[in-house]
């Protein structure tokens, strides 16, 4: 939720094929790129921004051997230490007939657990909300957002982005992180004069 | 024009027309802004009214006790498993296209995915139905549950494959309806992003989650699809391989077979997908959507429904060779004069099974009737008859004679309430159809974009141009030039 108010220099391109060569730019003189928003996942953006490889799937593995286990040990100790039913004689630890189960559960805990990990990750959830830079991000604009410190001259930083090919560009004061709210009311977290920068 | 992906220009293209990002948002987003049709709203209450039907038809036999229904001492499982298979079987299409189709990277799923994913949901909310009205007295369906409970310290048997449904079943619906949401989230915030009204933001809002499209957001919402997809893929495949053992794992004639599991899940993706056709045929023509579901689509889903037919219809002649071959007197009974006998009571059923399976689907062999969508339609309604049909045979040609000639029934045929409450589980799916249609992006917005520079018609013609002029340069500077 921290993160205070910031500036930021905002360039909106209408191609990904212009806005990977600007991120390539931005990034060479220096200035740093707080977030590129897109309509769609742009493969390879990622490794432009010097983003690190996600770890989702190593904690979707982790989940999915905790479902593992969790059914084992469950069916295994009802089965043979809490209620052993004798089944026609057969053996009480009957593995193979608790492979179904096993494997459904183990799915079941991956899927539920990712999926809460990613919500969390990237704090998405109902009533939360968020400063968007433009609201054509998610229609047909690349929007570009570079973070400002009180050293940085907004003015150069304009004109490189609408020399790297931005149709757009404007300075904006936002908050970084995430508040309770609704979309249909303007709130803001933090009052104007609060400032981070 | 982009050049980071390239496809070859022998493929035809996935979107039609004259797009731009832009172009396909308001396609697509448009039909959710305005008023429904008076086609959407006959559509709708003709649903709302089956399903209160089928409301009725349960009260009825939950007052009244399973006496409603025309089951009797042998046919213990009439329409209502047959039912409930069905249904199950219809859902393993939205997971195939969304899930086994994204890893083998087959673009035109694009097209098809969102809301074969939601006919996915609806059909596994209907089949669910089934087992557990079936259980007569409903208030004791909790006793499925493995939790520590008061009626002594007695479990659920983890070895019975009822139960093994219990937890496919579920988990199959937990899946998909995460990974159904987790792709809607980005398109639903396109929706708040450019909604007008009030409630509109408020609501799309909220359903959005605070999705802003930052590209570590998108990383990780990749990443997620992909494992969902890894994840969901084995899941589809063991649900329906689980509903088979319902059967298999009896010693009933004509259930006690091994070939069940590959046979149901060839027999699931094969109905999938024509209720698939079914709808999507539908949706294109309400909403316009000639764009994005194109011909190509219609033609790609005819292949898949051609190859599981002739699996099913494999299968089929590999059960009846066994069970001849197997010299079992009560097994081949069962399939002899139970069922391919044409004049035993339920001759007919095998037969119409056969024609509508295995015979009919081999006409989109030839490319014409692939492409032709009445044609489509029309085989679409026949391939989910047959797929109904199947069940039924396997269901009640099994039971209607055991062991004891003497209990051999009578003939079953379902009471008005059973039938109601088949039609209950129409209404029920086709309402929250309609409800998604007009409330929910049909199509998966940002992943047509996402192939949009590479499959788009004007981007691949833009292509073919450069291609040309390249191969014509080549030729002058290299070959001409050698001679």
């Amino acid at each position: 939720m921290a993160g205070g108010i910031k500036k930021f220099v905002v360039g909106c391109f209408d191609d990904e094929a212009v806005l990977f060569p600007a991120v390539k730019n931005v990034r060479k003189t220096g200035y740093k790129i707080h977030d590129v928003y897109t309509p769609f996942p742009v493969h390879g953006l990622d490794h432009a921004m010097g983003l690190r490889e996600t770890s989702l799937h190593t904690a979707g593995f982790i989940y999915a051997i905790t479902g593992t286990t969790t059914a084992l040990t469950c069916i295994s100790w009802i089965l043979t230490k809490d209620w052993p039913l004798n089944i026609g004689g057969k053996p009480h630890f009957a593995l193979p007939a608790w492979i179904p189960i096993t494997f459904e559960l183990t799915v079941l805990f991956a899927a539920v657990g990712m999926v809460l990990t990613f919500c969390y990750l990237c704090q998405l959830s109902p009533f939360i909300k968020k400063h968007h830079f433009h609201p054509r991000a998610t229609d047909d604009l690349f929007v570009m957002a570079i973070e400002c410190t009180d050293k940085t001259n907004d003015e150069e930083v304009q004109a490189f982005l609408r020399n790297a090919g931005a149709t757009e560009v404007n300075v904006q004061h936002a908050e970084t992180g995430w508040w309770l709210g609704r979309y249909d009311r303007e709130q803001k977290l933090y009052r104007e004069m609060e400032k981070g920068y | 024009m982009s050049l980071l992906k390239y496809e070859s220009q022998i493929r035809e293209p996935l979107v039609d027309g004259d797009k731009t990002y832009h172009q396909v948002t308001e396609d697509i987003i448009r039909p959710i802004e305005m008023k429904p049709s008076r086609l959407w709203y006959i559509g709708f209450w003709i649903s709302v009214a089956l399903l209160l039907f089928g409301v009725y038809s349960v009260y009825r036999e939950v007052t009244y006790g399973i006496g409603q229904w025309n089951l009797n001492k042998t046919i213990g499982w009439g329409w209502d498993i047959t039912n409930f298979v069905w249904w199950v079987g219809i859902g393993h299409a939205g997971t195939l296209i969304s899930a086994i189709l994204l890893l083998f990277r087959q673009g035109w799923r694009t097209g098809v995915n969102r809301a074969a994913e939601a006919m996915t949901i609806f059909a596994v909310m209907c089949a669910g139905q089934f087992p557990i009205w079936h259980m007569g007295r409903v208030w004791m369906a909790v006793f499925v549950l493995p939790y520590p409970n008061t009626r002594g310290p007695l479990w659920v048997n983890f070895n019975s494959p009822l139960l093994w449904d219990v937890f496919a079943i579920s988990t199959y619906f937990t899946v998909s309806l995460l990974f159904w949401y987790s792709g809607l989230l980005p398109d639903l915030a396109t929706v708040r992003d450019r909604a007008k009204t009030k409630l509109r933001k408020l609501l799309y809002g909220v359903a959005a989650f605070g999705w802003t499209g930052s590209t570590k957001h998108w990383q990780r919402h990749e990443s997620l699809s992909l494992v969902l997809a890894g994840l969901s893929t084995p899941l589809v495949l063991s649900v329906h391989t689980i509903v088979s053992f319902d059967f298999a794992t009896s010693v009933v004639p004509g259930w006690h077979t091994t070939i069940f599991p590959p046979y149901f899940v060839a027999g699931a993706i094969f109905s999938g997908f024509a209720m698939v056709q079914t709808l999507m045929l539908v949706l294109r023509k309400v909403f316009s959507l000639h764009d994005y579901i194109t011909i190509g689509h219609i033609e790609a889903m005819n292949k898949v429904i051609v190859l599981t037919g002739s699996i099913v219809g494999i299968a089929y002649i590999t059960e009846l060779f066994i069970a001849w071959y197997g010299q079992n007197p009560y097994e081949w009974y069962a399939f002899s004069q139970n069922r391919v006998n044409i004049w035993s009571p339920y001759g007919w059923s095998y037969w119409l099974m056969m024609f509508c399976n295995v015979v009919s689907p081999q006409v989109f062999w030839f490319k014409k009737l692939r492409r032709n969508i009445v044609f489509t339609f029309f085989m679409s309604i026949i391939v989910n008859v047959g797929m109904w049909y199947e069940r039924f045979v396997i269901i009640v040609t099994s039971t209607y004679r055991d062991y004891l000639p003497s209990s051999w029934s009578t003939y079953y045929s379902p009471s008005v309430y059973e039938i109601g409450f088949y039609l209950g589980t129409f209404g029920l799916f086709f309402t929250c159809f309609f409800l998604f249609a007009k409330y929910f992006p049909v199509i998966a917005v940002a992943e047509i974009k996402s192939v949009l520079k590479t499959t788009g018609e004007n981007y691949k013609r833009k292509m073919t141009d450069i291609e040309k002029k390249d191969s014509d340069k080549f030729y002058i500077e290299e070959v001409e030039h050698a001679h």
